[in-house]
């Protein structure tokens, strides 16, 4: 059985087709594997015993013309599932249990895909290393007491240990793409407005973008074209022609215009960064791409505005979990005292800082400020961006300025972990699509990203850049299951 | 603006203060749905059985706009002569109660969708101009109801996104009674436009009053306070009076007004302070990231204006050049749409003279007895028109009118069915009058010599004893005629 669960995505879709394999034995691989992955601590909630029967229903009744055809699939615990408890990794959804599914779930499971579980994540996806969930952090399966990133952590522990042929996750300054690098795998956060936001839990609105975790371009390409989707309950949802991006997948990328920003060379990158960056550059080169060095001047104040925009956002986001009408509740003397109460035992302490702090933007008096100002910066960073794409078709960059840290390692240092987005949140905070793939190791041994930047709406050119590239960088990776019963 | 002396002064010692008020008409949308979701907004449905995932704030909810209540709200903007915005902007207004589920309230702040515009008020005096400084859409919050239990609240949500337009006057109102009159004719443009059923009981119209009073000839305004959620327009002239009152004191007193937001207790007849301007809320508005900003095409704004019934004014206008009316009789009959429904359709085949007297005399006193609106009339139009009809062509007196109208109140038959049931037809037949008559004046003989002698008075009183013997169906101009002659 082990060979199943080193199948990827369209590896598996095909075998399903072909009936080489049946969706049960595909389901059960990847529930067997999991459920000897408790010293990861990915999953928050499994499905397993369902997964199993949804399966057993698919067998019976196969229909081959879908998509993700009795693909078993787990997903970060930020999107609603019908029926099944959603916590967004915190103790205030402890015991919450949508009556409802997420749009980009649902067009999974349209799709023929089954739900294996639900994956850890950071509290309300606030932070960089999945060690700010309720229910524990989780372990790389790149090595023990390593953190995965975040704050898809669980998504891409999970994705990278093979206990689900692919994952979703959520993007609000770098949750997809962060981890992906952190873990040697392939993260998407599409453009904003292609995904709908209808059913996740909520970070920062005007940010966050869900989008596809896969072991390679492939599948990442055809996991896309089955989450995005126009909806009518997303008003920011935005109508186009989507692709069908794994048919189009072209590694031909002669002529093709790839910026080089000189503001994402900072001082302190680590040499071999620079050089995965170089090598990255070398390949595109031998493509046939042209180089063309840009600049993208605000770049240094999208981390500041990020951190202004994004807590603002949440803590009116989050106000809703009060104790009045779901989730978790702390009785009190009196209203206030409930309230008080139930806030500050039901969340952990990231998200309390992050709502103190967008609390303290939005008062009256500093408003215009922070929040304003914030917001001048944003624009000014996308109209850096709108100038740079009259030059280039896309944008390389590495995806982190390091590779995996150990746990614990940043939890005292807030800003040292918030420095860990400084390459991805200019890219949510100009709205537009970019992908992380995986591009080497360090001396440690860790894997490290490298991410191509796109044009709104244009996925397709840097899903075919990146799928150029892979064959170039052949990425392999290392994995023993130190992790394994 | 048309220059208007107010007469409402408060009269303390030797100083005269005038009262400067400003409203805040929260409009409830008529809708058949909420502002960002499709629960229903029938009112009076048990609780909570109108209210959505959206409407309840369940994680990852996302609100919709509906655009019905964007173009009601185009369209009470366009009656008030307002400019309307063609792009606006939803914020959120963030705050923790219990009956606001997302712990936001949706509404607009610093781009509302409609701008500066003017309402028309027929005073005593003459006209004077309202200045409203804007209309904005938002939520309207759910209900928290503290007394079913000792110990717990209870939440009902039905009422939770349903919408609002919030009509924000200029502080352009120096009374109670200009202030009856502006809701009156705000509820009349907003009924003609059917954008709100303007139904206080129901809370589908509520105010927030400010005042302020100055000493009369100042130009400055004084320090204001807000009545917060007035629902009556009694109440808000009550709670103006006691507010302007205690101000006034204050003053005099040589004590200062706090800026403060004040409660109207209805059983006190008192205004309380609820929060101090230090202590008012910081709501923290900033513009939603969940919905984008509302952009209206010309196109959309030209379709609703070409939605836009007569409206009072207009109506006023025309009811005075067609019909002859005098100002004060149009604007009795333009005030309510159903009204002026009412009355063009009698007087589609009746005389305007008299319909105009029938419709404010008896029914008007009718539909005030029996607390009725003129939609629920017991007397349709169409027969009120064939009642003044009969009365126009002689087939009966306007005191056999009136007969008649009782009888129409309980079975609202055809008045010429009821006159012929109950033998009321006006006796226009000479022969049958003259028989009458000549008993009369048989029976009468010594006032007959009185008569002949010049007392020519007594015509009055031989026309009434021959209505009286004729039931009151005489028709009383031929009998003047035929007395007349027969008494030379």
């Amino acid at each position: 059985m082990s060979e199943i669960i080193d199948l990827n995505l369209v590896e598996l879709v095909q075998k399903i087709k072909k009936k080489e394999l049946s969706s049960k034995e595909i389901t059960k691989a990847f529930v067997d594997r999991s459920e000897k992955s408790k010293k990861l601590n990915v999953y928050i909630t499994d499905n397993f015993n369902e997964a199993i029967k949804s399966a057993e229903n698919f067998d019976s009744k196969p229909n081959f013309e879908k998509k993700l055809p009795g693909i078993p699939i787990a997903v970060k615990d930020l999107f609603c599932t019908k029926n099944l408890r959603t916590t967004a990794g915190s103790k205030i959804l402890n015991n919450f249990v949508p009556p409802y599914e997420s749009t980009v779930t649902q067009n999974l499971w349209d799709n023929g895909a089954i739900l294996l579980g639900k994956l850890n994540c950071d509290e309300f996806a606030m932070g960089s290393s999945n060690e700010t969930s309720f229910f524990g952090n989780v372990q790389s399966p790149i090595g023990e007491n390593l953190v995965p990133g975040g704050s898809s952590g669980g998504s891409a522990s999970a994705l990278a240990a093979k206990l689900t042929p692919v994952t979703i996750g959520t993007d609000t300054g770098g949750s997809i793409r962060q981890p992906a690098s952190f873990t040697g795998t392939v993260g998407l956060k599409p453009t904003y407005g292609s995904c709908s936001r209808y059913g996740i839990v909520a970070f920062a609105s005007s940010l966050d973008q869900a989008g596809p975790m896969t072991s390679n371009v492939e599948d990442c390409a055809l996991l896309l074209e089955v989450m995005s989707s126009y909806d009518l309950k997303d008003s920011t949802s935005v109508e186009f022609k989507r692709n069908n991006y794994l048919q189009n997948l072209n590694e031909n990328i002669k002529g093709k215009k790839i910026g080089i920003p000189k503001e994402y060379i900072t001082d302190k990158m680590p040499k071999e960064i620079e050089d995965l960056w170089q090598n990255g550059i070398s390949y595109l080169k031998e493509s046939g791409a042209e180089i063309i060095d840009l600049s993208l001047p605000n770049t240094p104040y999208a981390l500041p505005a990020y951190y202004i925009v994004a807590p603002a956002e949440a803590s009116s986001n989050l106000a809703r979990y009060d104790g009045v009408k779901y989730g978790f509740r702390s009785n009190g003397e009196n209203l206030i005292d409930m309230y008080e109460k139930t806030r500050s035992e039901g969340f952990g302490n990231e998200v309390k800082r992050r709502i103190m702090i967008g609390t303290y933007v939005l008062s009256s008096g500093y408003y215009d400020a922070y929040y304003l100002k914030a917001q001048k910066v944003r624009r000014l960073i996308k109209n850096d961006f709108d100038e740079a794409y009259k030059k280039v078709d896309a944008i390389l960059t590495p995806s982190t300025p390091s590779s995996a840290f150990k746990i614990n390692e940043k939890t005292n240092d807030p800003v040292s972990m918030y420095l860990n987005d400084i390459f991805t949140v200019p890219i949510n905070l100009a709205g537009l699509p970019a992908i992380s793939i995986p591009a080497g190791l360090d001396k440690k041994g860790y894997p490290l990203g490298l991410q191509i930047i796109g044009k709104a709406f244009d996925e397709q050119n840097i899903l075919n850049i990146a799928y150029s590239m892979q064959k170039k960088i052949k990425f392999k990776n290392v994995i023993n299951d130190w992790w394994l019963k | 603006m048309t220059k208007h002396q107010s007469q409402y002064l408060i009269k303390k010692n030797n100083n005269e203060y005038e009262v400067v008020i400003g409203l805040e008409v929260h409009a409830q949308v008529l809708s058949n749905s909420k502002l960002f979701s499709s629960s229903p907004t029938k009112f009076g449905a048990e609780p909570n059985t109108q209210v959505s995932l959206v409407d309840a704030a369940f994680p990852g909810m996302l609100p919709v706009i509906n655009e019905f209540c964007i173009k009601q709200a185009v369209k009470t903007g366009i009656g008030l002569n307002a400019k309307i915005n063609k792009r606006s902007i939803f914020d959120r207004k963030n705050y923790f109660y219990p009956d606001l589920p997302q712990g936001y309230q949706i509404s607009q702040y610093k781009n509302p969708i409609v701008g500066e515009g003017s309402v028309t008020l027929d005073l005593p005096s003459g006209e004077k101009k309202i200045g409203i400084e804007r209309l904005h859409l938002e939520q309207d919050a759910g209900k928290s109801i503290h007394d079913l239990d000792p110990e717990n609240t209870f939440v009902d949500l039905n009422r939770s996104g349903v919408a609002l337009m919030e009509i924000v006057s200029k502080p352009d109102l120096r009374s109670p009674d200009e202030v009856n009159i502006y809701i009156k004719k705000l509820r009349s443009i907003m009924r003609y436009l059917g954008t709100c059923d303007g139904n206080m009981q129901e809370g589908s119209l509520r105010a927030d009053v400010n005042v302020s009073v100055r000493k009369k000839g100042d130009k400055k305004f004084g320090t204001r306070c807000e009545i917060k959620n007035v629902n009556s327009i009694k109440f808000m002239q009550m709670a103006i009076e006691y507010e302007a009152n205690r101000q006034s004191n204050l003053i005099e007193n040589g004590e200062t007004i706090d800026q403060e937001t004040r409660l109207f207790d209805t059983k006190k007849n008192e205004t309380r302070s609820m929060r101090s301007k230090e202590d008012a809320h910081d709501y923290r508005y900033f513009p939603d990231p969940d919905l984008l900003p509302l952009e209206l095409g010309d196109e959309f704004i030209e379709n609703l204006k070409k939605e836009i019934p007569e409206l009072p004014d207009q109506k006023k206008k025309r009811f005075i050049e067609k019909f002859k009316l005098t100002p004060y009789e149009a604007n009795i009959l333009v005030s309510d749409i159903e009204t002026s429904r009412y009355f063009e359709e009698v007087i589609k085949n009746s005389d305007v003279k008299l319909s105009v007297n029938w419709i404010t005399g008896e029914l008007f006193a009718l539909l005030n007895e029996k607390n009725l609106e003129i939609s629920h009339s017991p007397i349709s139009a169409k027969n009120l028109s064939k009642l003044i009809n009969l009365i126009k062509d002689g087939t009966i007196s306007g005191k056999i009118a009136k007969t008649v109208f009782e009888l129409m109140i309980e079975t609202d038959k055809n008045p010429l069915k009821i006159i012929e049931e109950k033998s009321l037809k006006q006796q226009s037949d000479p022969k049958e009058l003259e028989k009458i008559i000549t008993k009369v004046i048989t029976d009468n003989a010594d006032k007959v010599k009185e008569y002949k002698s010049g007392k020519d008075k007594l015509l009055g009183f031989f026309v009434g004893q021959v209505m009286k013997v004729s039931g009151g169906k005489a028709n009383p101009q031929l009998v003047n005629e035929i007395l007349k002659k027969k008494l030379k």
